[in-house]
């Protein structure tokens, strides 16, 4: 099946700062993919020209096997910003109600409904921008970015503003788009988040892709720790497939053991690794 | 593009420059009733009527009125500068336009849909306050001018290529900028048309070409000055002389191809404005 998001040679130069330097990236539909780097990698810029706000250099990317920019590739897309702002004076149900003409949604009204269901605000449909907290527009945010049932949803910082709560119906929403088969592309400073949904990372920095993969596929053994009657011995340089051994000659040493535990990083210890 | 044209509407309505504006209408057309009112009258003391030389009611009216259409396109630009001036770079920068751009509209689409919301307020702010300065001189001195349509309509015309303008330096600049830089570009405009007539008061040919070529660079002056020539088309004698040299920019019929030119001029600000736009990081 064709990526939703096919990036390959990517390239963006804003005078004399290199912001891509050649990015390969897909997402197959379905896929949850998060794109993690530090402020400055290029993630932003990525999401950009994937959905058509800024030109590339050189290099391709594609949204539903259209140009990222054009009209077919805008068809295909939900995207919501970093940094965004709706009109105080609409209401929520006037901003979906914007998105769903441009477009071209028929969902009417109750898509605009079931959005705000899905995104927890049930009762704001009257409620004018200006006096919903910081939270709720970026809830609303994300329901824009869904109007139309998009093949591809590009989320820059969905959770920024929002409180734990927030972002556990933000988790679950990811997990809806999941089973709807809604490839998504989510960048994120928030490695615990991208680490309970994303089904592939992707970790920028200096504008190139320095790793990629499953989120246990980037998490790395990092020894084996034996409980032992005199205490806890470590075995930094162990792997699971050492176990047994392991096992077996601290029992042949006259050890008693009562629990063995293979030590892996976590995705931030990985994360910090390839970019420091 | 109905939405969008509807969006940039409402947003332009929502403002509350557009509340200030609108009371600062009603201030300024009470104001002038009643100097209207008290001109005629004065004017009919002091000249006297049966003067074969001087009709004491043409030469107030056409005075009176031609203040009102400058004041009117005064607040017309202001209008337009403030409904244009961050259409593009000011509401990128708050984060406003992105989630629009991105949708399957088109920027050229997005951008004309906001270019007419914006132009279309401030064009009929124009026409609707022109026509009640028109209706107060009837009103205070039975006066209308020989030609009530057309002045009304080239007044919105001209408001219209300063909202092209503010519009297209709205993809360049900063709001504020953008605000500063179109309201003397409005006022440089102005002052050739004055300058034009000063040339052509002491017969100076260089201050009348550079009048006419500032007329050519910013024709919404063009489209003023015949709009306040059409006011007078038919008035002769003193009267007609003396409204030459209005207050505020002296009366000059434009002819038809500087009028061609002022469609032409604004089509070719908002495919420049539409060309930049398409190019330009968000």
């Amino acid at each position: 099946m064709a990526s939703v998001l096919a990036v390959s040679g990517l390239e963006k130069r804003y005078r004399r700062v290199q912001a891509l330097a050649g990015v390969d990236l897909a997402v197959e539909p379905g896929q949850l993919v998060g794109l993690l780097g530090p402020n400055g990698a290029g993630k932003s810029t990525l999401v950009k020209i994937a959905c058509g706000l800024v030109r590339p250099t050189r290099g391709r990317a594609e949204v539903a096997g259209a140009p990222a920019g054009s009209l077919a590739a805008r068809q295909a897309l939900g995207y919501l910003a970093e940094l965004f702002r709706f009109p105080g004076w609409m209401t929520a149900d006037e901003v979906l109600g914007l998105h769903q003409r441009l477009a071209h949604s028929r969902g009417a009204e109750r898509e605009r409904g079931e959005l705000l269901e899905l995104v927890g605000l049930p009762d704001a449909r009257g409620t004018r921008v200006a006096a919903m907290s910081k939270g709720m527009q970026q809830r609303l945010g994300i329901a824009q970015a869904m109007v139309g049932e998009p093949k591809l949803l590009l989320l820059d910082e969905p959770t920024s503003a929002l409180d734990p709560a927030g972002r556990r119906v933000v988790r679950e929403l990811l997990e809806e788009l999941r089973r709807r088969g809604t490839a998504v592309l989510l960048n994120s400073h928030l490695l615990s988040e991208v680490e309970l949904v994303c089904d592939h990372v992707v970790i920028v920095d200096h504008g190139r892709v320095v790793a990629a993969g499953t989120p246990s596929e980037l998490r790395r053994e990092g020894g084996v720790e034996v409980e032992t009657a005199s205490g806890v011995r470590k075995f930094p340089v162990a792997r699971r497939a050492d176990v047994p051994g392991l096992v077996r000659e601290l029992v042949a040493a006259g050890e008693d053991v009562f629990a063995v535990r293979v030590v892996t990083s976590t995705l931030e210890e990985a994360y910090l690794e390839v970019v420091e | 593009m109905t939405a969008i044209v509807l969006y940039g509407l409402r947003e332009s309505l929502r403002r509350k420059m557009f509340a200030v504006v609108l009371v600062l209408t009603v201030g300024f057309l009470a104001l002038y009733a009643w100097g209207a009112h008290a001109a005629f009258r004065d004017t009919r003391g002091f000249v006297g009527t049966g003067n074969e030389n001087l009709d004491p009611d043409a030469l107030t009216g056409a005075i009176v009125q031609g203040l009102a259409m400058f004041a009117t396109l005064f607040l017309g630009a202001v209008l337009s500068v403030f409904l244009t001036l961050n259409v593009i770079r000011g509401d990128a920068e708050a984060g406003l336009l992105q989630p629009l751009v991105v949708r399957p509209v088109g920027r050229a689409r997005l951008l004309v849909a906001r270019f007419i919301g914006a132009a279309g307020v401030a064009a009929l702010y124009v026409v609707g306050v022109y026509a009640a300065t028109v209706a107060i001189a009837d009103w205070a001195g039975g006066w209308t001018p020989d030609r009530i349509v057309a002045p009304g309509l080239e007044l919105a015309a001209a408001v219209v290529v300063v909202s092209a303008i503010a519009l297209a330096g709205s993809v360049f600049f900063a709001p504020i900028a953008n605000g500063i830089g179109t309201l003397m570009v409005f006022g440089a405009g102005l002052i050739a048309g004055l300058l034009g007539e000063i040339g052509q008061a002491i017969q100076s040919q260089r201050l009348q070409h550079i009048a006419r070529l500032a007329s050519w660079v910013l024709p919404f002056d063009a489209l003023y000055e015949d709009a306040l020539h059409r006011l007078t088309v038919d008035t002769t004698g003193f009267a007609e002389y003396v409204l030459k040299l209005g207050p505020f920019g002296g009366s000059h019929q434009a002819g038809t191809s500087l009028l061609t030119w002022s469609v032409v001029y604004l089509v070719l600000v908002l495919a420049a404005a539409v060309a930049a736009f398409s190019l330009r990081d968000l």
